[in-house]
């Protein structure tokens, strides 16, 4: 049966007029939808021993989130960042994550946890499929382990397998000039410390097979007292001392050393010295400890590094931390990313970060990498020099080579059977 | 476990005298801190968990004293003083109240007291990590004893300890009001009848362990980072030493003080990976052959 047309406005023009005007009223809140703030979340450690690391982390990322947002914010939307506390614990950092998300409504984070409570908060990242940033931790494989790579979560931190490289080379080229072949270690027990010297040691050794390592310490972490561990070093006469000992425990550790005229006995590595948290508190400083840098405002020696620190420095009256750059650098590829995806959309801000190169003032040559194949920075400033007791403290650091440190991290991640 | 390194240390004058040296200086510390725990304990039958706060204070008046001053002897005094004031304070109107009461319930102020004093640190010195310095005068070259290494600060150390203890040890044993004390901790109530102020013996006697803490924490301050939380480890370390002492029992702390030193120092070298086990072993061993402690007494 054929069907006659009805005079009048036809059913699909009315569905359209409908439409029209439908987007036509619901423009303003699209409108404000588009320009409402974007929250990102902020698990960090604001209590407790290691408060002050959290803290500067936090400064630095609200430093450099007031220059986006007076920049127009991400994308045109302002930045409000959710900072809570998670105590240094991983299970409350797991928790903080995951509130921050469901309940907050933030669609980023940025993780300012340390080692342990970083591969927590991954493992929500993971979950949620929330892109996430971490800020603070240096365990190598957070990212170069490839059970560990998920797409939407990226490293914005120095890295300890790139340290020891360096480190070692840097120790190696001192032991051969100086002939210090027996070395003693003293480093916290726990994953950090015994990771990070056991890296160190390979790389010492690789660069310098003469070199025998005759003791071996390991303090527990924050410990009060060295004294049974700084006279079992000097009883067994090592010509060389190398520690990752950090914060109030290595200033207790010099403190307590200093008058065991240890300083004087050998020559002492101690890869957590250059950073100002340690630089400023002890009060005689040794002259002439090795040390890889942490943040300080003359290395890299560019006027954008020292106004960075002297920013910083303006506005909280101190100077920044290691964990201050690192937080620093992961709001700048925040913004990069943001610029090139011309998205806010977690998914599209992680294409975008994968392989970014961005200008920033901590590079090695202005610029680091979001490294593509295991979303890692790369290309960060690197060294290690010796310290003197005022500033600049070191005044002469000698820059880590990139191109070796990509070649014997590779050698390295085969060994571990990463790639 | 390095059976070698500890044997040809005992082979060796210099090392002997480092690690005895070594051992002292941690064993007379945490005697500082120990015999004021005890003596709170054995006169006011109190477990003073807040006792490592008062180490803490010590290191932070210290401190500020020294900024000040510039003077070791006001830092000293300062951190002396300054906690026995405190702790006079803090027993006339807290720990007086809950004398006799349940040991949960004094623990359980005692450790409201623990976070609460950590609180007050962090408001007042903030939160990160400080250090005070080593005064020049202790900024010379270590002496060297048969071979040994010995800092002259920590010889002071020593002193100041031993010192502190023969001064302890005579006043309670020879003076009056050291009758008085060690009657009102045997029999409060016959020390009350004959007319003397019980409150202000034992408002006296939290003074007195809190400024023995407060001391040690004062010459801990040149050498050890200061931190809110700081004394927290230091009496761990300390109820170890009382309890193999032996609670209440001042030569007990002492020589718990010491032998506990002494296992640290030389563990350190024959067995690295255990010296704090072998603290908390050698704790077990004393407590299940004499569960008073080495100096304790039955209580009836």
């Amino acid at each position: 049966m054929k069907r006659t047309r009805k005079p009048g406005v036809s059913r699909r023009a009315t569905l359209a007029l409908m439409g029209a005007g439908a987007a036509t009223l619901a423009a303003p809140w699209v409108a404000r939808a588009q320009a409402k703030t974007i929250k990102i979340g902020m698990p960090t450690i604001l209590s407790g021993r290691v408060a002050q690391l959290g803290t500067s982390s936090r400064n630095a990322v609200l430093l450099e989130v007031e220059k986006v947002n007076a920049a127009g914010g991400l994308a045109g939307r302002q930045i409000e960042m959710v900072i809570r506390d998670s105590k240094g614990q991983p299970q409350e950092a797991a928790r903080i994550a995951r509130e921050l998300v469901n309940t907050d409504g933030c669609e980023m984070l940025l993780d300012g946890e340390a080692s342990s409570g970083s591969f927590a908060v991954h493992e929500v990242a993971r979950d949620l499929g929330v892109l996430c940033i971490h800020t603070c931790s240096e365990a190598s494989s957070l990212t170069a382990d490839p059970k560990q790579h998920i797409p939407n979560a990226f490293r914005c931190v120095r890295q300890g397998i790139h340290d020891s490289i360096v480190g070692g080379s840097y120790a190696a080229s001192i032991a051969k000039a100086k002939g210090l072949k027996k070395w003693a270690t003293c480093s916290p027990d726990y994953a950090y410390g015994r990771d990070t010297t056991g890296e160190f040691v390979l790389y010492l050794k690789k660069f310098a097979p003469d070199v025998e390592v005759i003791s071996e310490s390991w303090p527990k972490l924050f410990q009060p007292d060295y004294t049974d561990v700084i006279t079992k070093i000097l009883q067994a006469k090592p010509q060389a001392l190398y520690s990752c000992l950090w914060g109030g425990d290595l200033t207790s550790y010099i403190d307590q050393a200093n008058i065991y005229a240890m300083f004087a006995q050998m020559e002492v590595f101690a890869v957590n010295m250059a950073d100002y948290t340690a630089l400023t508190v002890v009060k005689n400083l040794p002259k002439g400890i090795h040390s890889g840098d942490r943040y300080i405002k003359t290395f890299p020696p560019t006027p954008e590094n020292a106004a960075w620190g002297d920013a910083y420095k303006a506005k909280y009256n101190e100077y920044p931390t290691n964990w201050s750059w690192q937080n620093a650098t992961a709001v700048m590829f925040l913004n990069e990313a943001v610029k090139k995806a011309n998205s806010t959309d977690g998914k599209k801000v992680a294409e975008a970060l994968t392989g970014l190169t961005i200008k920033c003032p901590f590079g090695a040559d202005g610029t680091v990498t979001m490294r593509a194949d295991d979303h890692t920075l790369v290309g960060y400033a690197i060294g290690w020099g010796t310290t003197i007791p005022q500033e600049p403290y070191v005044p002469d650091v000698k820059a880590g080579d990139w191109k070796t440190i990509f070649e014997l991290e590779a050698e390295w991640k085969k060994s571990k059977g990463y790639t | 476990m390095d059976l070698d390194a500890l044997a040809s240390c005992f082979a060796s004058p210099a090392c002997l005298v480092t690690q005895t040296t070594s051992g002292l200086i941690i064993g007379m510390l945490l005697f500082l801190v120990a015999v004021g725990l005890t003596l709170i304990f054995g006169v006011l039958k109190v477990v003073n968990f807040s006792h490592g706060a008062f180490y803490m204070f010590g290191a932070y008046f210290a401190m500020t004293a020294y900024q000040l001053t510039g003077s070791f002897a006001l830092a000293m005094l300062s951190g002396a003083v300054g906690t026995a004031i405190l702790g006079l304070i803090f027993e006339r109107a807290f720990m007086s109240r809950v004398y006799g009461a349940d040991v949960l319930m004094q623990l359980l102020v005692c450790y409201a007291f623990v976070l609460i004093f950590d609180d007050v640190v962090r408001m007042i010195w903030g939160p990160e990590f400080k250090s005070m310095g080593m005064p020049a005068a202790f900024q010379v070259a270590p002496l060297f004893i048969a071979g040994g290494v010995v800092p002259p600060y920590y010889l002071l150390l020593i002193g100041v300890a031993l010192a502190a203890a023969v001064v302890l040890g005579l006043g309670l044993a020879r003076t009056r009001i050291g009758k008085v004390i060690r009657a009102a901790a045997h029999n409060p109530g016959m020390v009350s009848a004959l007319g003397i102020n019980t409150g202000l013996i034992y408002g006296g006697v939290f003074a007195l362990g809190g400024m023995l803490a407060g001391l040690a924490g004062a010459l801990a301050a040149p050498v050890r980072s200061l931190t809110p939380g700081m004394g927290f480890s230091v009496l761990i370390e300390s109820f170890i030493v009382t309890v193999i002492g032996g609670m209440g029992s001042i030569l007990g702390a002492l020589l718990g003080a010491l032998l506990i030193g002494l296992i640290r120092s030389f563990g350190s070298l024959g067995f690295p990976l255990f010296t704090e086990g072998l603290m908390y072993l050698f704790m077990v061993i004393v407590l299940v052959s004499r569960p008073t402690g080495l100096f304790g007494k039955e209580v009836a």
